[in-house]
């Protein structure tokens, strides 16, 4: 199998971050709220590879460590607004009439409200802990996914194999499992990369209005917001997180693409 | 002898596939075919699907479909060789001296355009003709082709005609620019039977009026016997056999010219009705949800054990509503269905497994009746798990014993069906109704979307099965030919009710009632002379008038 080059420099990034986030306290030459310099921005040195933040702790570990927490809610949220999102989207095109009706009304009601404000009033109210980070953050994102999955299932659900399965007698969840989710794997996967990034968006987006990750816990919205003010003094340790995340959101989706296109070409043909 | 029309000799053409798992690469569809035609002449160009016939007719024009590619030869027309010109006189050549009529009127006419607008483009547009004469002359022809109300039909919109008239509406579009070449691509084959022949008398006529040359591209042999002049037979890009008509159909050479002339060569001698039918309909009026009408009026049938029954009748008849009632997909509003014995449920979420079991299903279109990404073995497989609670050897084994009686291997198991031929994929599809165990199964338009030789052995396949299996067959199809090759009973239905019922020679015997006349007569025949004779003697108009 010969894996294009955008796909390899995609999946190099790719688990580079991933692999940071899971290694994190190997990898991260300090702990991520320890104040190891007296003096703030320091500059890029043999001990501090990064500089240090507006506090004096290890910027770089503080890198790892944010990556590590980014990752991890995105991934979670992401993971949760799927399975939520393509259950109840297949549900709703299988069984149609009043369950469909009443789901996708849900999901119009939800989607008219901006998931910002949305997010913003919940969390206020909510305690602010990752559980109830991903928890907010997936079911708000699942209204997306279930959209797609609604319609890409509408359109397998016509076909003959699935009234063959009908006509056999077979349950409502093998159709949706064995019938439908194999022939719709493909715009979900391609979907799931970008839905991913705009999760990792979404937490750093929290997190750099406050309530997101809570500090001293480490994530890239956070340092972001903690050193904002650097910018003007001309230090640029903002800009990490954020060049770190612009990376990432592109290998994603060079990974996702590759994906895309590997499925489409398999054996059975498109999907 | 003056010259020929349009002269082709030793035309190559090359495609690029993309095979499942492999690296695409490209291979030659057509080898090397010549030929002549001359003005005022048809030739007709016959083969089964990937034959080439219609890459053939696109490359008179210069054209190539996606990914086609002209790689070798010439083509003549009007003494130039088109493959040699550049864009701008291929652009002068199409519409104005070549001209294509397709196979779906409805896909080729914009439906937000008027009809004449689209008639008279080609000939203003390259400059044949005025505006004012190109419009005088596509009323001539719509006349011609006998569209009723030839002055005002034109201002109609594509969807306020019927299927036939819409296709000889594009004979028009392709007459009106006066070309010296038309290439009919398939125009009567997605039109109902008795709709066919007007068409095809239709273009028949305007084509002899305007001393036009045409190619004409179909499949059945039949219907091209009506039309040319000349048959070339074409197999996997090669010529097979070039000869007149009277040739060809009365004296054909080659072996596989005879088995195409041959083709429903099928006996099957009707079995007498014994014992209690297995399956009943009773007094079914059945209707579509959120409509107004009922599709189906008081239809009665009675399908016996181990026997077929074939329902026949032209688009829009009632007889697949019929098969949506009977699976139970579609409950009528009024009257029930016996089936062995016990009556069913009318909503399928009713019906017991037994139910289910015992009656199955075979769809038309075999590519979307299996799921893609399921391989043979699971597609067969799957009712051997579920009704039958089979798995690990003893499974396996059935499942080759299955592949076996539809006469494919063992080592089809772990194919996809987009690694079968159109023929293998509804033998599997035939497999999986058969290994749920059934007492009846349904063929809706199983042999429809075949080549005849294909279609053929499907048949044949199934009277075997039969046999074996002693199922009854409820045969769903609007080809008599069929029909006649392997009912017990026949009802012929019409407007959502049974016209004619009885058995096979009952109901293909004489006296006929006028519906089933014309029906029965509206099948193509392989004899020269049948159509006009068709035409003449016809008693009722068609539907599609």
């Amino acid at each position: 199998m010969r894996i294009p080059l955008a796909a390899a420099i995609g999946l190099f990034f790719t688990a580079l971050y991933f692999l940071a986030a899971i290694f994190a306290p190997l990898l991260a030459p300090y702990g991520y709220a320890e104040v190891v310099s007296t003096g703030y921005w320091d500059p890029p040195s043999a001990e501090f590879l990064l500089g240090t933040d507006g506090i004096g702790r290890d910027l770089l570990s503080r890198m790892i460590y944010g990556g590590r927490t980014t990752i991890f809610v995105a991934t979670a949220a992401t993971i949760l607004s799927f399975t939520t999102g393509s259950v109840l989207g297949f549900l709703a095109a299988v069984a149609g009439g009043w369950v469909d009706q009443l789901l996708s009304r849900f999901v119009d009601l939800l989607m008219s409200i901006p998931s910002l404000i949305f997010a913003l009033v919940v969390l206020s109210v909510m305690p602010v802990t990752l559980p109830v980070l991903v928890l907010v953050m997936g079911l708000l994102d699942s209204t997306r996914v279930f959209r797609l999955s609604r319609a890409v299932a509408v359109d397998i659900e016509v076909m003959d194999y699935v009234e063959a399965a009908r006509l056999r007698g077979e349950k409502t969840i093998w159709i949706i499992f064995r019938e439908i989710l194999p022939n719709a794997l493909s715009p979900l996967v391609a979907e799931m990369g970008l839905r991913f990034i705009f999760m990792v968006l979404f937490v750093s987006t929290l997190s750099f209005l406050g309530l997101g990750i809570q500090p001293p816990q480490a994530d890239w919205g956070g340092i972001v917001k903690e050193n904002a003010e650097g910018i003007v003094y001309g230090i640029p340790a903002a800009l990490m997180p954020a060049f770190a995340i612009a990376t990432l959101a592109i290998s994603v989706n060079l990974v996702a693409d590759w994906v895309l296109n590997r499925t489409t070409s398999l054996k059975g043909g498109r999907g | 002898m003056s010259d020929p029309q349009l002269k082709v000799r030793d035309l190559k053409i090359g495609a690029t596939v993309y095979p499942p798992g492999e690296k695409p690469h490209d291979i030659e569809i057509v080898h090397g075919v010549s030929f002549d035609l001359e003005k005022g002449k048809v030739l007709g160009l016959i083969g089964e699907s990937g034959a080439g016939k219609s890459t053939i007719g696109l490359a008179a024009m210069a054209y190539g479909r996606g990914g086609v590619k002209i790689t070798g030869g010439e083509v003549w027309i009007n003494g130039r060789d088109v493959l040699q010109s550049g864009t701008g006189d291929i652009r002068k050549l199409r519409g104005a001296e070549v001209t294509y009529v397709s196979q779906s009127a409805a896909a080729s006419f914009n439906p937000a355009k008027k009809i004449l607008d689209q008639v008279v483009e080609a000939a203003v547009e390259q400059k044949k003709f005025s505006r004012k004469e190109a419009e005088a002359r596509a009323r001539d022809l719509f006349d011609k082709l006998g569209l009723p109300n030839p002055e005002t039909i034109g201002d109609r919109y594509p969807h306020q005609v019927s299927g036939g008239q819409l296709q000889r509406c594009m004979t028009a579009l392709a007459l009106c620019p006066e070309p010296d070449l038309v290439v009919f691509d398939e125009p009567t084959t997605a039109l109902d039977v008795t709709t066919q022949i007007d068409v095809l008398m239709a273009i028949k006529a305007a084509i002899r009026e305007t001393g036009v040359a045409a190619l004409y591209i179909t499949h059945d042999l039949a219907v091209v016997a009506q039309v040319s002049d000349d048959i070339m037979v074409l197999r996997h890009g090669n010529m097979v056999e070039y000869g007149s008509v009277d040739q060809i159909i009365n004296a054909p050479q080659e072996d596989y010219t005879q088995a195409l002339v041959s083709v429903r060569s099928i006996e099957h001698a009707e079995k007498e009705s014994a014992g209690d039918p297995v399956l009943s309909v009773r007094n079914i009026t059945a209707r579509y949800k959120g409509t107004q009408f009922d599709v189906l009026h008081n239809v009665n049938v009675d399908l016996y054990p181990g026997q077929t029954l074939a329902v026949v009748g032209e688009s829009g008849s009632g007889k697949s509503t019929l098969a949506r009632v009977i699976t139970g997909l579609l409950p009528p509003r009024e009257g029930e269905i016996e089936f062995a014995g016990r009556t069913l449920s009318p909503d399928l979420a009713g019906r017991s497994r037994e139910d289910l079991r015992e009656l199955q299903m075979i769809y038309q279109m075999a590519d979307v009746a299996m799921n893609p990404r399921q391989t043979v073995g699971t597609i067969i497989g799957r009712p051997l798990e579920f009704y039958f609670n089979m798995s690990g050897k003893e499974k396996r084994k059935r499942i080759i014993e299955l592949l076996d009686e539809i006469e494919l291997g063992e080592d089809f198991m772990d194919r996809y069906p987009a690694e079968l031929s159109g023929g293998q994929k509804q033998r599997v599809c035939i497999a999986r109704a058969l290994a749920a165990k059934p007492k009846m199964i349904i063929c809706d338009e199983v042999t429809s979307a075949l080549d005849p030789l294909v279609a053929d052995g499907i048949l044949k396949l199934l009277l075997n099965l039969q046999k074996i299996e002693d199922v009854a067959f409820l045969f769903i199809t609007h080809d008599l030919a069929t029909v006649r090759a392997i009912s017990d009973t026949i009802a012929v239905m019409y407007q959502g009710k049974v016209q004619r019922y009885g058995s096979k020679t009952q109901v293909l015997s004489p006296p006929f009632d006028d519906y089933t006349d014309l029906l029965l007569s509206s099948v193509p025949e392989m004899r020269l002379g049948w159509l006009e004779e068709v035409i003449s003697n016809r008693k009722m108009e068609s539907a599609g008038n």
